[in-house]
């Protein structure tokens, strides 16, 4: 699909979005979001399928930069980039080696709690070691350190797929098992109670900036998948609904984990903020949502901003990296 | 730092407090999204119950448009009646009578696909908390429909030759002891979607005389029936009933995007069936209506259906071999017509969680629950065999069976 816009001497974007993947709907939706708005600011736009055409469609399309809207494995666990990297063009997001980090969450959580970022206490399991070890010793040698409720979730996957919220011991070998439907490799964290932020970062050249946090409170008390995607399941308050002084820690956390997982351009940090005011870093994306519903563009508006402005910027930002 | 302004909440559904109560029974499932995935080449479909219309000589079609244009180009573009065009309605007489069905054409409804005709008469007769019996498993496309208007989906047992009379006399006697009305029995008799069995000849009567017994309407749902492999089916239950409301479809034995379904029915129901298509859509398309009686009278159509039966015949044949090689210890249905298996998994293998994994492994298949309106149905999944090659049912059900004993290793693990 080709859309053009009308200005000159704006850069051509080429937008990658669809792919193989359970996510691959929310990736189609969040491309032609992209599309929409850097259209309107007059940005030459072609979205793509990554598929057997990737690298022809490049050379064809000679784009100034490409955008990867590819959510799930195939735009975030680096290979793509990688791939992209190789054609010399430049791509708005983190680079390849920094997206591995941040999309495997076991190793994002020990990246930057090695730099004073607090996260949930967890373990992280692949799934031979319950074939070779005794399963049911092992989760009792889990539990006996990390008590209920527990998060299970898949180490690399996204959306919410795969994660249970584990209350009980009898529960908890078949929330492992959904996990591993999604990753080998399966985190048990301590479930932390509190309010669930996201918050956006974006880099427009100057330095990575917090945008408002958004607050996520899903109608029926879980922000499943279709309380992500379906209008009306869940609540946001942008900004969220806390004090001046919790704001500027959860900004802080999220600028910080940003930085420190090397990312660049925009990413998107989750973290849950208890009822002490602490706050806990759950994960960091670095293909946020671009979604009518999605997080990002909630802030950037609430932030008082254009969203075809600030994806232009980015794009822009992207292309003098070059 | 951003300063923290004012929180603003927002829902994105500004109209949230202002829908029906039955705007909340639509939903969308992760599911759903899946299925975005199948259109990429490099899955085998085994998901969608898509008829090959490859198969269908586009110059039959395109004899047909022709046809039409010259005999009735302006009607056909025109509004037309609420009840359908009156020469096809001639013409379904015919298509009935090869199950049995003698009916007046004008007892006969065009609608635009045998779904519309299925939620008119669920909007009809459903009001919120009515029970629907249904064979367990159902299809997809009719539990949205009943969910849609609030209603109790009651499944009732289903065996290989179709649903049980003695489980429904229990169903009944059951939702009767519970204080709940029963409004129809709606039944796949056919090749059924998506358990691939036949409601054995025997049991026709028995079902009719417990329903009548009941007075419960039967609604016969009947898109497959002239899609049999080697014998034709037993006659439909409308033959033996004049009060049984039979719904009718050239999606399966023609093309689905002509859209274009009918249902027979008593003529008081007819009535309303009318008044309420055209409150809808005021009339179904009349191009479509014009493009399937110019087909009839002109194409050879019986033997278009035979092609079909064909095609399908040695799709089933693919898929049974190769659920037979590859997956031993899973029990499937065996179909004499019709598009589908159905396929019980191993103990404990939930089909819902396992499709993100078909899905990363290129197969995709609908999983059980889609079929039960009561949220079971996790040990099941549909295999639809009607699309893709011989050669691709045997890669998509191989790369299953990878995905399924991965899932029956994991279990055993947990098991231990």
């Amino acid at each position: 699909m080709i859309s053009k816009g009308k200005a000159k001497n704006k850069l051509k974007i080429q937008i990658l979005a669809g792919g193989i993947s359970h996510e691959r709907d929310i990736s189609l939706k969040s491309g032609r979001r992209v599309a929409d708005a850097l259209l309107e600011v007059g940005a030459e736009v072609v979205i793509r399928e990554p598929d057997d055409k990737l690298l022809s469609n490049i050379k064809k399309d000679k784009p100034d930069v490409i955008w990867p809207c590819l959510h799930g494995a195939s735009g975030e666990d680096g290979a793509l980039r990688d791939i992209l990297s190789l054609t010399g063009v430049p791509f708005v997001g983190a680079t390849a080696s920094a997206a591995r980090l941040a999309w495997d969450k076991s190793i994002a959580k020990i990246i930057v709690a090695n730099n004073g970022i607090q996260t949930p206490a967890s373990i992280t399991l692949p799934k031979d070691t319950f074939r070779e070890l005794d399963a049911d010793g092992v989760l009792k040698a889990v539990t006996s350190v990390i008590n209920f409720p527990l998060v299970v979730k898949p180490a690399r996957s996204g959306s919410a797929l795969g994660i249970t919220v584990v209350n009980k011991a009898d529960e908890l070998s078949r929330a492992m098992i959904d996990a591993y439907v999604y990753c080998d490799v399966a985190i048990i964290e301590k479930f932390v109670k509190g309010t669930e932020l996201a918050i956006s970062v974006v880099d427009l050249g100057k330095g990575p900036l917090a945008l408002p946090a958004v607050e996520i409170e899903p109608v029926s008390g879980r922000y499943g998948y279709q309380e992500r995607y379906i209008a009306g399941e869940t609540n946001y308050f942008v900004p969220a609904r806390l004090t001046q002084a919790v704001a500027n820690r959860a900004a802080e956390v999220a600028v910080n984990a940003h930085e420190t997982l090397g990312l660049r351009h925009l990413s998107r940090i989750d973290v849950i903020v208890d009822s002490k005011g602490t706050v806990w870093f759950l994960e960091a994306n670095v293909v946020p949502g671009l979604t009518e519903t999605s997080l990002l563009p909630q802030a950037v508006l609430a932030e008082g901003s254009n969203l075809g402005e600030v994806y232009y910027s980015l794009a822009e930002a992207a292309y003098r990296q070059r | 730092m951003p300063e923290n302004k004012t929180p603003r909440s927002n829902n994105f559904d500004g109209w949230l407090d202002a829908y029906a109560d039955r705007a909340h029974t639509l939903s969308v499932s992760e599911v759903r999204a899946l299925f975005a995935v199948v259109s990429r080449p490099e899955v085998v479909s085994l998901a969608g119950g898509m008829p090959y219309v490859q198969a269908l000589p586009k110059e039959l079609l395109a004899q047909a448009y022709e046809g039409m244009m010259a005999k009735k180009g302006n009607l056909a573009i025109q509004y037309g009646g609420g009840q359908g065009d009156a020469d096809l309605r001639e013409q379904l007489r015919d298509i009935m009578a090869m199950e049995g069905i003698h009916a007046s054409p004008d007892d006969v409804v065009v609608t635009t696909g045998s779904q519309h005709a299925l939620d008119l008469v669920a909007g009809l007769f459903l009001d919120k908390g009515d029970v629907v019996l249904a064979e367990g498993p159902s299809y997809v496309g009719a539990i949205g429909i009943f969910r849609h208007y609030e209603a109790h989906i009651e499944h009732v047992y289903t065996d290989d030759n179709g649903i049980s009379p003695e489980a429904l006399q229990e169903a009944i006697d059951n939702m009767k002891a519970q204080g709940r009305r029963i409004k129809f029995l709606y039944l796949v008799p056919n090749f059924a979607n998506p358990s691939g069995v036949t409601l054995a000849k025997d049991r026709r009567p028995k079902i009719i005389e417990i329903c009548q017994r009941e007075h419960i309407l039967i609604l016969e749902d009947n898109p497959y029936g002239l899609l049999y492999f080697d014998k034709p089916v037993p006659d439909a239950l409308r033959s033996m009933d004049d009060n049984v409301i039979y719904l009718g479809s050239f999606s399966k034995i023609l093309a689905p995007g002509f859209r274009v379904g009918y249902v027979l029915a008593p003529p008081a129901l007819r009535d309303k069936i009318v008044l309420a298509q055209e409150s809808a859509l005021l009339c179904p398309s009349m191009f479509s209506q014009m493009m399937i009686s110019e087909y009839l009278e002109v194409a050879d159509w019986r033997k278009q259906v035979d092609t079909f039966r064909g095609v399908y015949r040695e799709r089933k044949d693919a898929a049974l071999s190769a659920v037979r090689e590859y997956l031993p210890n899973v029990k499937t249905t065996t179909p004499d017509g019709g598009f589908y298996l159905w396929l019980t998994l191993p103990k404990g293998i939930d089909s819902k969680a396992m499709l993100p994994v078909a899905v990363k492994e290129l197969v995709a298949y609908t999983p059980g629950t889609a079929f039960f309106g009561d949220g079971t149905g996790h040990d099941y999944l549909r295999v639809c065999y009607s699309f893709p090659t011989p050669e691709n049912i045997k890669v998509g059900i191989k790369r299953l069976a990878t995905v399924i004993n991965h899932q029956t290793e994991l279990l055993e693990t947990f098991s231990k």
